[in-house]
């Protein structure tokens, strides 16, 4: 409370002849103003403190370098140094935008994980072994077919060459594997989707 | 009663930094000495 009545311009002076109590009395005297004046603009309260932090070392460095002659005008230049700041932040998220959780905006709606749950995966698993199942009931000729098309991922002409039938044979059985696979599916009901 | 339709000011008198962040200025401002050599300045930061 005793520096209350010591103008900036004396606390400035002090604090370069090597005061630290000076500084302590100037961020308390302007520290709501500054604080305030950055708050109104980025509306953040974390990053307003950032740039609080940020706009007292420049004043620190400034005054303990020497380099302040602006005799008097203590807190217009703080501000505009702040102002500064503030600019640069906006130019900086401009390039790169931060999306902060608020209560109107959820920060899961644009991001998402597409992965199965392990219950989904659980049923994935049950699904293919039922399959692999259904499939052993077919009979060779088609089992193998779609073994090769299905499983190796093999072309109707590298499957036709390999078993030595025409490729239309192939895509015949092939076709004929999934009719049937579908009929043993109606006939016992089973249900293959996840 | 007449609606006030102006935003809320986000500017408030009560709004102060963290006390935490004038805790870091006063101590960075203790451990820092800025010397000067010719042009150059040097940043000196005491443990």
């Amino acid at each position: 409370m005793a520096h209350l009545h010591i103008p900036d311009a004396l606390l400035v002076k002090n604090y370069i002849d090597g005061n630290e109590v000076a500084l302590s009395t100037l961020i308390k005297r302007h520290e709501s103003k500054i604080y305030g004046f950055i708050y109104s603009k980025i509306a953040d309260r974390d990053i307003s403190n950032d740039i609080f932090q940020d706009t007292f070392i420049k004043v620190i460095k400034t005054l303990k370098s020497n380099s302040y002659n602006e005799e008097g005008k203590f807190l217009p230049w703080v501000m505009r140094i702040s102002h500064n700041l503030i600019v640069d932040h906006f130019r900086k998220t401009k390039k790169m935008p931060m999306y902060r959780e608020t209560e109107e905006f959820s920060i899961f709606s644009v991001m998402s994980d597409d992965s199965l749950t392990i219950e989904g995966k659980m049923i994935l698993d049950q699904v293919e072994i039922d399959l692999k199942k259904l499939i052993e009931e077919l009979p060779d000729d088609q089992k193998e077919v779609l073994v090769m098309r299905m499983y190796q991922d093999m072309s109707f002409k590298e499957i036709s060459e390999l078993t030595d039938v025409s490729i239309n044979t192939a895509l015949g059985r092939m076709r004929y594997a999934l009719m049937n696979l579908r009929k043993i599916i109606d006939k016992h009901q089973i249900i293959l989707t996840n | 009663m007449a609606k006030i339709y102006s935003k809320k000011a986000l500017a408030s008198k009560n709004l102060k930094p963290k006390k935490e962040v004038v805790s870091f200025l006063l101590s960075y401002s203790q451990a820092l000495t800025v010397v000067k050599i010719e042009n150059k300045s040097f940043d000196i930061i005491a443990n």
